[in-house]
């Protein structure tokens, strides 16, 4: 039992990094329609750029936890500017390839710079070691990494949810088009929320930095499981990305724990009969035929 | 198919000139047409507008006056709904001038139309599933002082009162509609473009929706209603725009509609 329950706390802990990053993926394809490839090399940067920050300047998990998403809503900015609203009117596709080929120049060049041994991060003090609650041990980072991702969650809710923009954006969701007609000039959005989206992916690297091994590839699994995250959750809800990031984050957990050998593929089982039963996902609309 | 397609660009080519020397008289019509002497609020002048290859209309002119209802009537397919879609900046591939308050409006994009005062109305009702009834209100920005009031839109629409927490898209169909309207009427809108707000409804809803027509209209506000019940259409408008294969062919008073209902229903084909 207590065994079961160290490895639930594990799966929220990582459902947590999933959860972070599909609600960044979420938006961004809900007001741009662009399927950000990127996303995983995203959360490997933010990764990277933690393990950086502590070894030439030494800045700790603190200060990463607040630059780092800084850094990478500059770096969403940038992308969006430069490479992907040019492509914005074409077919999807385009986009799709244009974060695709970003992602390969991404880890290459971390690669180049640093590597591919990786870099190394520690547990930041006061957050190590393990509590005891009853008779069980518990890690005290993995309890932060999961109440640290599920108020950031709560928080995004609420601005998506009671605030003006968060209105705006659930709108432009729904439908760009007719929310332009509306009066609301969509356009004006995408950049920031591309930027928040790529905030968001950073930001989960930095929380999963001391738990991982931070190297160029990190994000490369990540992606793939990032997307069964949205499809499972249904592309485009944001509240759907939040609890299938978690609940994938609990299957991925248990799998590893009891059944190593179908861990790879647990999750992707469950996307299966999930698209078997709710084929838009749990939390998405159905297409209207 | 792709040949019959060609076949019927090559006839619409072919007939291009001979139809226009047509619509110059139906042009010249609508300016001699009964609001003769008021500025219109809004002119869409020899607008043609595409879908690809295919040319969906062909030099509409149309015109709409502060405080008047006209209304284009015809066929599924005659090119309404694009005729509303291009006065709203949403369909792109067009030639041809749409002026508002006697300002063309160019290139504009659908935003900028929307502040300007253009309130569009589509024929699902573009209501947001996740946004609540309120949300769905609140959501377009105030554009002119003649905007409705949270208060005068909950005391025209009470079931909208009741159900503002609801999502919008479970509200019933005529419900919806109501949200719809009220939602450009909330914005201050000048012009109203409404597709089809009839539709499916209830005659009880109809007749509800045919009052709040009348009502804005005697406001001053200018309606573009796209309507294929030719009966509701004769109790809110003043004129009609008869529209076949993508051309104004015919452009009727009240009365001069009233008198041929019957040939028209069959012209139609309803």
């Amino acid at each position: 039992m207590s065994e079961f329950i160290q490895y639930t706390l594990q799966g929220l802990a990582a459902g947590g990094f999933y959860a972070l990053s599909a609600l960044g993926l979420a938006v961004i394809f809900g007001v741009l329609g662009v399927v950000n490839f990127s996303h995983g090399a995203c959360y490997m940067l933010g990764a990277v750029i933690a393990a950086v920050l502590l070894a030439e300047l030494s800045l700790g998990f603190w200060v990463a936890l607040v630059v780092v998403p800084v850094i990478m809503f500059g770096f969403g900015v940038l992308m969006e500017r430069l490479l992907v609203q040019w492509l914005l009117a074409l077919d999807p596709l385009y986009n799709f390839l244009l974060t695709f080929g970003l992602t390969l120049i991404l880890v290459e060049a971390v690669k180049l710079r640093y590597g591919v041994s990786g870099l190394p991060y520690e547990i930041p003090a006061g957050l190590g070691g393990q509590v005891t609650v009853g008779s069980v041990n518990l890690s005290v980072y993995a309890i932060f990494a999961c109440v640290f991702s599920v108020v950031l969650c709560l928080a995004v809710g609420l601005l998506m949810t009671r605030t003006r923009i968060g209105m705006i954006v659930r709108a432009a969701t729904e439908d760009p088009g007719r929310t332009r007609a509306l009066g609301i000039n969509v356009g004006r959005w995408v950049t920031p929320v591309f930027g928040f989206g790529i905030a968001l992916a950073g930001l989960a690297g930095v929380l999963a930095a001391p738990t991982r091994a931070i190297t160029a590839e990190m994000g490369s699994n990540f992606i793939i499981i990032l997307f069964a995250v949205v499809v499972i959750g249904g592309l485009g809800s944001i509240l759907g990305a939040v609890v299938a990031g978690f609940l994938v984050g609990l299957v991925e957990a248990y799998g590893v724990a009891y059944a190593p050998a179908y861990a790879q593929i647990v999750i992707f089982v469950l996307m299966a009969a999930v698209i078997l039963v709710r084929p838009s996902g749990l939390f998405g609309r159905e297409e209207v035929a | 198919m792709s040949e019959r397609m060609s076949e019927r660009m090559s006839e619409r080519m072919g007939e291009r000139t001979t139809e226009r020397s047509s619509t110059t008289t139906t042009t010249a019509d609508a300016n001699r047409g009964p609001d003769d002497g008021v500025p219109a609020l809004l002119s869409v002048t020899d607008l043609s507008a595409w879908y690809g290859e295919a040319r969906v209309l062909t030099d509409v002119s149309v015109t709409v006056a502060p405080g008047e209802v006209a209304t284009l009537v015809g066929r599924n397919g005659a090119g309404k709904t694009t005729l509303l879609r291009s006065v709203m900046g949403l369909h792109k591939q067009v030639k041809g001038t749409v002026s508002l308050d006697g300002s063309d409006l160019g290139r504009r994009s659908p935003d900028a139309r929307a502040r300007a005062g253009i309130g569009w109305v589509p024929d699902d009702r573009g209501i947001y599933a996740s946004l609540s009834v309120e949300e769905n209100l609140m959501l377009p920005p105030v554009v002119h002082d003649s905007a409705w009031s949270m208060e005068k839109v909950y005391d025209h629409f009470p079931v909208l009162a009741q159900r503002r927490d609801f999502p919008g898209t479970k509200l019933s169909g005529g419900e919806q509609q109501m949200l719809a309207m009220a939602r450009v009427l909330r914005m201050g809108s000048r012009l109203l473009l409404l597709d089809e707000p009839s539709e499916g409804l209830a005659p009880v809803i109809v007749q509800r929706i045919g009052e709040i027509i009348r009502e804005i209209k005697a406001q001053g506000v200018g309606v573009l209603l796209v309507e294929q019940n030719v009966a509701f259409a004769r109790s809110v408008a003043d004129r009609h725009y008869l529209l076949a294969q993508g051309k104004v062919v015919e452009h009727l008073s009240n009365d001069a509609l009233a008198a041929r209902e019957s040939e028209l229903l069959t012209h139609l084909g309803m």
